[in-house]
């Protein structure tokens, strides 16, 4: 793997090695280790409400991951990505409460389930594609949760399932701080596959079937396949985000997994930029720190007389929503590459300063 | 008993099909003129609902009034959303247009349910009776009512696209959008008619439901209901989206009769058209009236 010591000024690549590095420059790579050094120290720098909230934004970084993959690289849209987070938490803890599968196994027994899931219900991807596309996704969401409702012997029906904390060697991972270092695990061998994924053949098929599947097909890449292989893969990280979820707060319930969720995810890959492998984790980021900062706000303005005007502090469960369905109108509209594209901007911006021509 | 009440099932899902059909045939209004796929059209019937009970309770209007306001308000509602939230979005990728309905539809439910509770509010009393004995079934006065409204829609939107300038303004550009500008037709106006009066059945359609059944959040499920009702008839095709809505009230109330009378899994109303629209997108993605979609490289 070649380095360069210094970013370029634009795409200045010029052997197939430093077309495939993973890292552009050794200035990213050093804030990369710089960045997985902070977040394993973050447990002794941060009191544990925001270890839980880093957790959060762990799991959902993972899904919003493998559904980036899924509409940013591929181009297949999917408004069903709740029901795979779901049945990643439901498998991970029906294979340990009925089978007895340790908890560090059925984690990623669970993923690779949700993944064959999947395949399953990428098969009409074979056949339909765009808005089509969108309109079947959004069929099998209400017919998964259905099935998530009716099939007591795997979810528990209405009880909910629970789900044993992880445990290794007789170690138990049942605090945030502890969970913690599970999640940061799993985010960083998540990260590190998909990008490892993109710059292999198929990672490559991916993007050629999302810009352009005819001229795809006539190069010979079979989009059955990778359109199908996409759905699996996505669904792969969504089940892995969702078993963590799930051996997170020991308790999984039917209801959760609707289509709000699923459109949670859809704007965490919005508001990060589509197709950027980084960018899914600013969105997860993103979202899960909205809802706290509507929070706050409404906090600071309680007991003025907006507050007594609107009611405020009665009605935190609607700003928050209604903030998501806003901030994804806004960014759609003014940002609609995304945080990583800012993000890049803004590197850039420091880079050639001061003479950006 | 059982044939009884499969009779009075299959009139509730006629009255209720007919619903999805005006609804459906707002949705399709708006594919067609602006390829907009709109998964707020829910929110729309919401927002209706909500603004007529708002002048009935508050104002205490009498009906035919808060009607007529609710309409005017819906018309100017329809086309500032296209204005403000639509326009800016022309010529981007199918996946923000979806996007940037979706989450119009959250924000608008989320508003909803802050203004006005979560919990269903019944409609003002309009009618005195409450129901009719027609050929011996006992049909609530409001069903009866509600599939007038419905037909009555349904026949002025044929007049008013047979007749109309407007209305002939708007089929041109559906057809061809480059050879209507060329003639001299506005497609901005055109767009934005489209939305307008996209917004107004659906208000219309949503007092309706809301005087069936009162008002809650649940309406908006209305616009999820639709998929399958224009996916059955063809996206863009108006007749298929009124026999696509009828089809789906039908089915989903046979279903219904289906799991009281035998199966006994229930929530077969609510699941039965979403088995039915992947089986349609499976065997034939473009339904039964739409246009394929035939592409060249």
């Amino acid at each position: 793997m070649s380095i360069k010591k210094f970013r370029p000024c634009g795409d200045f690549r010029t052997s197939y090695s430093s077309d495939m590095s993973l890292f552009q420059d050794k200035g990213s790579f050093y804030l990369t280790l710089f960045g997985i050094f902070l977040l394993l120290i973050a447990p002794l720098l941060f009191d544990s409400y925001i270890i839980s909230l880093l957790i959060y934004i762990g799991f959902y970084g993972i899904a919003a991951l493998g559904l980036n993959l899924l509409v940013g690289c591929t181009g297949q849209i999917s408004v069903g990505h709740a029901v795979f987070f779901g049945f990643g938490a439901f498998a991970s803890a029906w294979l340990s409460n009925k089978f007895f599968f340790p908890v560090w196994i059925s984690i990623p027994t669970a993923a690779i389930m949700t993944a064959f899931v999947g395949l399953i219900f990428g098969i009409p991807a074979a056949r339909v594609k765009g808005l089509y596309l969108a309109i079947a996704t959004l069929a099998a969401q209400f017919i998964m949760e259905d099935f998530f409702s009716r099939a007591s012997w795997f979810t528990g029906g209405v009880d909910g399932a629970s789900a044993e904390p992880l445990k290794i060697f007789g170690f138990y991972f049942d605090t945030d701080e502890k969970y913690f270092y599970v999640v940061l695990f799993w985010l960083i061998i998540s990260f590190l596959m998909v990008s490892n994924l993109m710059r292999t053949r198929d990672g490559r098929a991916f993007l050629a079937v999302r810009d352009h599947y005819l001229s795809a097909e006539m190069m010979g890449i079979n989009l059955t396949k990778y359109r199908i292989l996409s759905f699996g893969i996505s669904s792969l990280f969504a089940g892995l985000g969702g078993a963590l979820y799930g051996h997170y707060l020991n308790f999984v319930s039917i209801e959760e997994f609707n289509i709000q969720l699923s459109i949670f995810f859809l704007a965490m890959i919005i508001i990060g930029g589509l197709g950027s492998i980084r960018g899914s984790l600013m969105g997860a980021a993103f979202m899960v720190l909205l809802p706290e900062v509507m929070d706050a706000l409404t906090r600071l303005l309680s007991d003025t007389s907006i507050d007594q005007a609107l009611s405020l502090s009665s009605a935190i469960p609607f700003i928050k929503e209604a903030s998501i369905g806003l901030v994804i109108i806004l960014f759609l509209i003014f940002e609609p590459n995304g945080l990583a594209y800012r993000w890049g901007q803004i590197r850039a911006w420091f880079k050639l300063y001061p003479f950006s021509y | 008993m059982a044939l009884d009440f499969l009779i009075q099932l299959l009139v509730n899902g006629f009255i209720i099909g007919l619903l999805y059909g005006v609804v459906a045939m707002a949705f399709v209004l708006i594919y067609k003129s602006s390829l907009v796929v709109n998964f707020a059209q829910g929110e729309f019937l919401l927002i209706g609902a909500w603004a007529c009970w708002w002048l009935l309770a508050k104002f205490s209007l009498p009906f035919y009034l808060a009607f007529i306001f609710t309409l005017v308000f819906m018309t100017i509602f329809g086309i500032l959303i296209q204005l403000i939230i639509l326009r800016p979005l022309i010529g981007e990728p199918i996946i923000s247009i979806i996007m940037v309905t979706i989450g119009l539809s959250i924000f608008f439910q989320a508003l909803m349910n802050w203004m006005f509770g979560v919990f269903v509010e019944p409609f003002p009393k309009i009618f005195s009776t409450e129901s009719v004995n027609l050929l011996g079934l006992e049909v609530q006065t409001v069903y009866i009512m509600s599939g007038l409204i419905s037909l009555l829609i349904m026949i002025s939107f044929a007049i008013f696209f047979k007749k109309s300038r407007l209305g002939l303004a708007m089929r041109a550009t559906a057809f061809d959008q480059q050879a209507a500008q060329s003639l001299g037709v506005s497609v901005k106006q055109v767009f934005s008619a489209a939305w307008g009066i996209s917004a107004i059945v659906s208000a219309v359609a949503g007092i309706v439901f809301g005087i069936v059944n009162g008002i809650s959040s649940g309406i908006a499920f209305m616009g999820i209901k639709v998929f399958p009702a224009v996916i059955l008839g063809g996206l863009d095709s108006v007749l298929g989206a009124i026999l696509g809505g009828l089809v789906i009230g039908l089915l989903e109330h046979f279903a219904h009769y289906l799991d009281v009378q035998y199966l006994n899994v229930g929530n077969m109303i609510r699941i039965a058209p979403f088995y039915v629209l992947l089986i349609i997108l499976m065997i034939k993605p473009y339904g039964f009236f739409g246009t394929k979609d035939i592409e060249r490289v």
